[in-house]
């Protein structure tokens, strides 16, 4: 046992660590409490202040006290200095007041060491932990990301050299640096020929334009990424048709580094694709292009306005072709068709000439560039030569010739539609003119002309409906005693756009669309009902009106009845209607007209024979008919002029046809008189009556009854 | 047939994204790290030279600096024993960095040893180490996130399968916010949080501060942008916005020192030397 045994002082040890924890509590970071940190001071203060004490000394607690200094994470260096210096200063005093050992100066000594070699000893040993824990830490964090890497790099590997689809990773001088057994297989090289390769070699003239220029933005960076169908050659030679898309793929800083390409084979997909557009755009039998391609290229050719630029078509029919083909078979028709287009097809081709087929017996070059001078005529007859030798199918021979419509135009002058338009308008030209194996040129000013009358045409029927038409009244004076015998009716068209036109604009279309039946029994009934107005004002003048009967009329079953039927309704005698029929309505063949004229006649109305002697009258015939006046064409009447050394002949010919006329027992009236010296020698002639200027134009039916009211009154 | 130019979508930028989550960040141990930077300040020896040599130039700048990030330290340590004894019993710490002493887990779990704590952090290494060292406590769990990314955070943290979202979760930003840019919208990234987890949630932000800081801690700032991210010092007003309309506790978003001291004695004369302020506010009931 010791001498004496000093107490330790509880408080003591309490200040000594409160000095403490505020000498160090500040210096490092430490995750207590500032009372917690004081409790554990305190006990460290206490276990040193035992070892200085014990009976037997020992270092041993002050190592452990340093030690725990680092546990508790109380390592900044000043700590320890702290710690030691305080041994000296502080501990005696504080904790064990009065202890007063021989060796003590020496224990404290050694405490310090101990101490400082525990604390030592704890920081080296947690130093060490850490820095090998924050290294195996980099370490694993590196390795973890490189075995991402590798991971990923052999997940983009199986993709690569599994895919079906070719890809193929080229750097930026176009040197292939890798390629997938797939995109190997598609050009039919081995990998290691392919990594020979540069991509420039794959590339062709054949190439669609702009495709290698894409390539170059792609590798300076200018686009990211290009998507193309592109057409490769296998090592065979045999065409590989792909979608490509090549990508771009780049450093981190932007700049470019390689390309990747991922490939597809389309080939067939593109054959087929070919193969529908062929089929689209051409005609199954004949195998040449078909409209559509036709008007594909004609559009191209006249979009094409920079240039003065002519361009043709020459549009074909055959002659005949559905005789051919009812008679012998679509067959056989069938064969022609493919016999013929081959012809022009080589007569065109060889000039670079498009020759399509437009349905049926229909055929159309298109002739790119022609002059003004009628390239596009040379085009024609040439294909007009190559149909027109005999075609031999079986055992037909068949003769055949087709026409042509051409035109040609500058590329500025109207659409495809109003060209194609026209073509068939100059085709149907062509074929008017009758015979086979024509051309006809489009010609503007003729196409206007009937562009007009086929609207007049088309008007007729609903102007007719609107009540546009008049009649005017002419009148035919007695060259006896220059009384008003008769007046002619004249239809006019009062047209709303066009103005006041007259018969020989409109009659004419009337005729043709057949719409002159009804014009004809509408003038009929007008005038009729204006004559028997007329003869019931003045029923002394017995005035006759004059009304044209056509060709058409004439042969109608209905005529009979119509003319009764104008006769009943308008109260007009019979012998106050004459009708005026030409030369060539009656000698329709058939006889029909004739028919119709005696029973006509039979009714009591008068006929007559309008412009007498421009036809090619049967004289002979002319007996038989029940006429009962001629009426001399304006012609004979014109030539009869003064000083004229030929109006001796014309005066001769209507003095043989007055006499002629008398023989029949018929009257005269001869038209377009215009002077009195015509009259007074139609007078000398013994001609019946006169209708011209001379006499009065043709006037409305207030100034006829005008007339016929002067005429009433005395001394008129 | 060409394509078009191409213009990276909104698509492959997330894809663009995901890779590099399904890839580490690349460890790149040539630059200084933040965490090991913050570890050096603490004392700690998880660190490397070039680390040492960065937090030795911020020192002899800013003598304050070390003792800034003890009192960060110590600020999250009270909060958490605070959380604690309030009934968290689960955490989401965001920008963990290093764990080297007094960690949330030894924090937490020294008060309830049934806390489960989720620890994020973008720093593979740190990760790494993290890892090794809680590979014994199954309460605790290491995800590698951007604090940037809260939508991949948190799915995330509900793969680990330790945290509740139906219950109340106190998500730690202690130190990080600070690392984000403005550029990335951190009032964005802070609501994202704040939506993610139920009411009773407890928020709890430290963020350095330029408001009554002298120059030179400014200048450091502009050191910091040779670790791998660049500090943006923020007013109490920013900071405060963070927490949204969530409640905050006593004393509310102070310097670091004046949150809730130890005792009065901790409080230095100069609170506002730490340069960083903190709060903890708490996620009312909906509506």
């Amino acid at each position: 046992m010791a001498l004496s045994a000093p107490e330790i002082s509880t408080s003591g040890a309490q200040r000594y660590a409160g000095r403490w924890t505020h000498a160090i509590a500040r210096r490092a970071f430490v995750p207590m409490t500032s009372e917690q940190v004081q409790e554990l001071l305190t006990g460290h203060a206490v276990r040193l202040a035992q070892a200085l004490a014990a009976e037997e000394f020992s270092a041993e607690p002050a190592r452990e006290v340093g030690r725990a200094l680092v546990e508790a994470n109380l390592t900044e260096p000043d700590t320890l200095g702290w710690s030691l210096r305080a041994l000296t200063e502080h501990l005696v005093d504080d904790v064990v007041p009065g202890l007063a050992l021989p060796d003590q100066a020496a224990r404290l000594t050694r405490l310090q060491a101990a101490l400082a070699e525990g604390f030592a000893w704890a920081l080296r040993d947690r130093t060490f932990a850490q820095q090998e824990r924050i290294s195996r830490s980099a370490w694993e964090a590196r390795n973890e990301a490189e075995q991402a890497l590798r991971d990923s790099e052999a997940r983009f590997r199986a993709v690569f050299s599994g895919a079906a689809i070719g890809i193929g990773i080229g750097d930026l001088t176009g040197q292939i640096v890798d390629v997938n057994q797939s995109f190997a297989d598609m050009l039919g090289y081995s990998r290691d020929e392919l990594r020979e390769l540069n991509v420039s070699t794959l590339f062709h003239d054949g190439d669609a334009p702009g495709i290698w220029e894409l390539y170059e933005d792609l590798i300076e960076g200018k686009r990211d990424r290009v998507r193309i169908e592109k057409r490769y050659f296998r090592k065979d030679g045999s065409e590989l048709w792909t979608d490509l898309a090549v990508t771009l793929i780049r450093h981190d800083d932007g700049r470019p580094r390689f390309t990747v390409a991922m490939v597809q084979d389309i080939t067939e997909r593109y054959a087929l694709q070919q193969r529908l557009r062929f089929q689209a755009l051409h005609d199954p039998l004949t195998g040449l292009p078909n409209r559509t391609l036709f008007f594909e290229r004609l559009e191209a050719v006249l979009q094409d306005r920079e240039h003065d630029r002519r361009v043709g078509v020459c549009f074909l029919d055959l002659d005949g072709f559905k005789a051919i083909n009812d008679a012998l078979g679509h067959d056989v028709g069938d064969q022609l068709l493919i016999v013929v287009a081959r012809r022009l097809a080589e007569a065109g081709a060889g000039a670079g000439h498009l020759v399509a087929r437009m349905g049926g017996d229909e055929f159309v070059i298109l002739v790119e560039d022609v002059d003004e001078e009628g390239t596009a005529i040379e085009v024609a007859e040439s294909a007009l030569r190559a149909v027109a030798d005999p075609v031999y199918i079986g055992a037909n021979q068949l003769a055949v010739s087709a026409s042509v419509g051409v035109v040609d135009r500058f590329v500025t002058e109207g659409t495809a539609a109003d060209l194609m338009k026209a073509a068939d308008t100059t085709l149907y030209w062509a074929k008017a003119e009758g015979g086979r194996g024509r051309w006809a040129r489009y010609d503007p000013e003729r196409a206007a002309r009937e562009a007009t009358s086929t609207a007049l045409a088309a008007a007729l029927p609903a102007a007719l409906a609107r009540d546009e038409f008049v009649v005017e009244y002419q009148p035919i004076v007695s060259l006896g005693n220059g009384g008003m015998r008769a007046v002619e009716a004249l239809i006019r068209w009062q047209h709303p756009t066009l103005g006041l036109l007259s018969p020989d604009q409109f009659i004419g279309l009337a005729e043709e669309t057949g719409l002159i039946i009804r014009l004809g029994q509408w003038v009929l009934e007008r005038s009729c009902a204006e004559a028997g107005r007329w003869h019931k004002e003045f029923p002394r003048a017995r005035l006759m009106v004059s009304v044209n009967l056509s060709a058409r009329q004439v042969s109608d079953p209905e005529i009979v009845d119509q003319v009764a039927g104008a006769l009943r309704h308008s109260g007009l005698p019979p012998d106050l209607l004459q009708l005026e029929l030409t030369e060539s309505a009656l000698m329709a063949p058939g006889g029909e007209p004739v028919r119709a004229l005696r029973r006509l006649a039979s009714t009591g109305v008068r006929l007559a024979i309008d412009d007498f002697g421009t036809g090619y009258s049967n004289l002979a015939y002319l007996r038989q008919l029940p006429i009962h006046t001629l009426k001399l064409a304006g012609p004979f009447v014109d030539g009869m002029r003064a000083q004229d050394p030929a109006s001796v002949v014309a005066e001769r010919i209507v003095d043989a046809l007055v006499r002629l006329a008398h023989a029949l027992g018929l009257s005269v009236t001869a038209e377009s008189v215009e002077t009195l010296e015509q009259v007074e020698r139609l007078t000398a002639l013994g001609c019946d009556s006169g209708q011209g200027r001379h006499f009065g134009t043709p006037a409305a039916p207030a100034t006829i009854a005008e007339l016929l009211r002067s005429a009433e009154m005395p001394g008129g | 047939m060409l394509g078009r130019d191409h213009e990276p979508s909104d698509i492959e930028r997330r894809r663009t994204m995901e890779q590099s989550r399904a890839l580490p960040t690349e460890v790149d141990l040539s630059r200084p790290s933040a965490a090991r930077v913050y570890d050096y300040f603490l004392g700690g020896a998880h660190n490397f030279e070039i680390d040492r040599q960065l937090a030795q130039q911020i020192a002899a700048m800013t003598p304050n600096l070390a003792d800034t990030m003890r009192a960060g330290r110590a600020f999250l340590r009270r909060a958490v024993a605070e959380l604690t004894r309030l009934g968290v019993d689960q955490y989401l710490d965001i920008g963990s960095g290093i764990p080297t002493v007094g960690n949330v887990h030894e924090v937490a779990q020294g008060i309830n040893p049934k806390a489960r704590i989720v620890y994020v952090d973008i720093d593979p290494v740190a990760v790494a180490h993290s890892r090794s060292i809680l590979e014994d406590n199954p309460l605790t769990a290491v995800i590698q996130a951007d604090v940037r990314d809260p939508a991949h955070i948190l799915s995330e943290a509900r793969e680990t399968g330790l945290l509740d979202f139906t219950k109340p979760i106190g998500v730690l930003l202690a130190g990080i916010v600070h690392f984000v840019p403005d550029s990335d919208d951190p009032d964005r990234l802070m609501a994202a949080l704040r939506d993610a987890v139920p009411p009773g949630s407890y928020l709890v932000i430290s963020h350095s501060t330029y408001e009554d800081q002298p120059q030179e801690m400014l200048d450091a700032q502009k050191l910091s942008a040779r670790t791998a991210t660049e500090i943006t010092l923020r007013s109490k007003a920013q900071v405060s916005a963070y927490f949204g309309d969530w409640e905050l506790l006593e004393p509310g978003v102070v310097h670091m020192p004046l949150w809730r001291p130890d005792s009065p004695d901790d409080v230095d004369d100069q609170p506002e030397r730490f340069g960083a302020f903190g709060g903890v506010a708490r996620k009312p009931a909906a509506g």
